[in-house]
């Protein structure tokens, strides 16, 4: 067996491995939001007046809303009140000019993880931005990219060094009123990436966020802005995960993407938030918006997700297609084990005229986990000859889950198509069997079957991530036959 | 020799019921190293039942009866564990599996033996290499190795792919069931040449078929018919021959 197959065998034995915490001295604010909270947010963050102005603007926005409960996901009230929405490891000076400032205890941690931020450790062709609670914590390979013009950075290093950038395109795509949890993070956003790719310029290295949500009783609020100028090329990955508590914590992030004409955003997450325990108890809440627009002509906008943890996941990374000729993908796969919940799908805005877009939808459910699709592909009069292709797999492994799907479609344009496909599979005795029969174990032969059911979307991961997904889904799924 | 001597394959007394029916009643059968042994009978007389239960399938309850392959209780193994002991079935309907590569089923199982044997995983060059000789033979085109397993195989097809697993896994102990059936003349003629070219004094074969048609090609050792769950008459080819001329009702009367 490759390589692969032996490092997967080796995690099945495991279960969710990142559930550690590390004890460092933190400022967190008391729990609890109100304006002078967010006043003090921004205050920390330095930042300009029209920033501070946007985020009251969203907090009073917010205060007038009420939680949402469409998605097909239960859980118990959130107190918003008991929530501290700003956490950050003490700094020893003033913040880390150097890696070689970093607080050692922040390193091992990532070292744990498996996101060493020594560069001469990385992987060339990786820079990694690293956010730990509320703030990023170190981002390498500035100077290379700089060298090539582009932009990667601290969302709150942004806001001083780009300020003009900034106050262009936040919020263009997801406005600070767009929905519940957007609006709350427009108020109460921490940290996040920021990446502006100029004019021309293929990005020389992959670039990654790696969230980490470390402090009791915190939300993890972070915020990325993604900016591809015309004719430029940035492939973006993310990746999570946070320790073992017996509480669930709030994760409300917002993505927003902008390429402009020509503009190529490859965007891939491997979202592993811990999931709760096999008796539903604790876990992340991943309430996340992430929108991206094909603002310019033949803009390109791809998204990729690779979802195996969190208690409950809502959301739906969707593309704006407004150019003309502009192209949106999603590829997804979405794990749920033990008591896990999922609604997640996407949604599809053909604007401009001949857009194309293309859903492939791989939902796993196994133990008592309930996978919802949500998808809306909506042609708008304008999208003349646009089309669509969905496809939307669901495997169940045992009786006791759950997969449903909601495709919303709406076409206003009679020249535009829409195709729809849709499956439900088990992995079945006879597969199974199939396999015994051949010398293969039973764990060797679920992975075996996942893994190919999920084909099409894994080979739209970069390379490393794609052994890292595969990986993860095997932990995931652990014990979840026989 | 030996060797010989002792069975490969001893079953006795063999009682199977499923979800309360009685399959088999009592079936015995020696099976030596060297030997190709045909079982054929009319539907329903427990055929793929019996090369069901010596693979494992789960499902079967054994209420009387014993199986042992080497000298060794084959019904203690868990179905893997018989694979890759040298116990190989041909599927008479083999499933497909989305999405998973033939040629990286192949290599799993190649490997899932040779580990059992103590031996390293087979290199990918060296593999391919092994595995191109066995398709020729099989006529099957490379662009095979990638497609999905089973998936969207023609009848002929799967049978063909079972036949070349089988050849690249060279079991000691070869059940295949109804591998003839849905053939066209061709493709039986195909597979008999793959069953052929494994025979040998050390590995047997235990051919499961309604019908005589591949025995022309595949000449057995020895004929058996089951009835009703236990053999009813042994006898060389010509049994077979016999059985076509006069039909089952000949032995299903005489079994009554």
């Amino acid at each position: 067996m490759s390589g692969n197959a032996r490092q997967l065998e080796t995690l099945i034995a495991r279960g969710y491995q990142h559930g550690f915490v590390t004890e460092i001295d933190a400022d967190t604010v008391a729990p609890g939001l109100d304006e002078d909270v967010v006043r003090l947010i921004s205050r920390k963050k330095q930042e300009p007046a029209f920033l501070t102005e946007w985020r009251l603007k969203a907090l009073r926005h917010w205060l007038t809303m009420r939680e949402p409960h469409w998605a097909h996901v239960k859980f118990a009230p959130i107190d918003y009140q008991s929530i501290s929405y700003y956490s950050a490891p003490k700094a020893r000076k003033d913040g880390p000019k150097s890696l070689d400032e970093v607080d050692p205890k922040l390193l091992e941690t990532y070292e744990k993880l498996g996101v060493p931020l020594h560069e001469r450790a990385r992987l060339a062709g990786v820079a990694v931005d690293a956010v730990f609670d509320s703030v990023s914590v170190a981002t390498t390979f500035k100077e290379r990219l700089a060298a090539a013009g582009v932009v990667f950075c601290p969302f709150s290093e942004a806001v001083r060094t780009h300020p003009q950038l900034l106050e262009q395109y936040l919020g263009s795509v997801v406005p600070y009123t767009d929905n519940f949890f957007a609006t709350l993070n427009s108020a109460v956003f921490s940290d996040g990436s920021f990446v502006y790719v100029p004019k021309g310029v293929r990005c020389p290295m992959e670039l990654s966020t790696y969230f980490r949500i470390n402090a009791m009783n915190t939300g993890q609020f972070e915020r990325t802005l993604i900016i591809a100028d015309v004719g430029s090329y940035v492939s973006y990955l993310e990746g999570c995960s946070a320790p073992q508590r017996d509480e669930n914590q709030l994760h409300a992030a917002v993505v927003e993407l902008i390429a402009l004409d020509d503009a190529y955003i490859k965007y891939s997450t491997v979202q592993n938030w811990y999931p709760g325990d096999a008796h539903g108890v604790g876990g992340i809440y991943n309430f996340v918006t992430k929108r991206g627009e094909c603002r310019g002509r033949r803009a390109h906008i791809s998204w990729t997700q690779v979802e195996t943890g969190s208690a409950i996941t809502w959301k739906y990374p969707s593309c704006v297609l407004r150019g003309e000729g502009s192209i949106g993908e999603f590829y997804s796969v979405a794990t749920v084990n033990h008591y896990q919940q999922a609604d997640t799908g996407t949604k599809m805005i053909h604007i401009g005229p001949d857009t194309r877009s293309t859903i492939i939808s791989k939902g796993i459910s196994a133990g008592h986990g309930q996978n919802t699709y949500r998808g809306l592909v909506k042609m708008l009069p304008s999208a003349h000859g646009a089309r669509n292709f969905t496809q939307c797999d669901s495997l169940l492994m045992g009786g006791q889950c759950g997969a449903h799907t909601f495709p919303y479609v709406e076409v206003k344009n009679p020249s535009a198509t829409v195709e729809h496909e849709a499956s439900t599979s088990k992995i079945s005795e006879d597969q199974l069997f199939y396999c015994l029969a051949r010398g293969i174990t039973e764990e060797d032969a679920v992975n075996m079957i996942v893994s190919g059911f999920c084909k099409s979307v894994f080979k739209e991961l970069p390379m490393e991530f794609a052994v890292e997904a595969q990986a993860l889904l095997a932990v995931s799924l652990e014990g979840a036959v026989g | 020799m030996t060797a010989s001597r002792t069975p490969l394959l001893a079953i006795n007394g063999l009682h199977v019921t499923v979800e309360g029916k009685q399959i088999l009643n009592g079936l015995t059968l020696q099976v030596r190293a060297g030997e190709v042994h045909a079982i054929m009978g009319p539907n329903g007389s427990g055929k793929s039942t019996l090369a069901h239960v010596l693979a494992g399938r789960p499902g079967y309850q054994i209420t009387a009866g014993t199986v042992s392959y080497e000298g060794r209780d084959l019904l203690a193994l868990a179905p893997e564990e018989r694979a890759r002991q040298g116990v190989f079935l041909g599927f008479q309907y083999p499933v497909e599996i989305p999405g998973v590569n033939n040629v990286y089923l192949l290599k799993a199982a190649v490997n899932a033996v040779r580990k059992q044997r103590g031996l390293p995983e087979v290199d990918a060059f060296e593999f391919l290499g092994l595995v191109r000789d066995k398709m020729k033979l099989m006529h099957i085109e490379d662009s095979f190795l990638s497609r999905g397993v089973n998936e969207g195989f023609s009848g002929g097809e799967k049978k063909r792919n079972e036949v070349l697993q089988m050849l690249v896994l060279e079991p000691r102990l070869a059940i295949l069931d109804e591998t003839d059936s849905g053939l066209d003349i061709d493709a039986l003629k195909v597979v008999a040449a793959g069953v052929n070219s494994q025979r040998s004094p050390e590995r047997a074969c235990v051919l499961v078929t309604h019908y005589q048609r591949l025995l022309e090609y595949v000449v057995p050792d020895i004929v058996h018919v089951l009835v009703r769950g236990r053999i009813a008459r042994s006898g060389d080819r010509t049994l077979a021959l016999e059985l076509e001329r006069r039909g089952y009702d000949w032995v299903s009367g005489e079994a009554a």
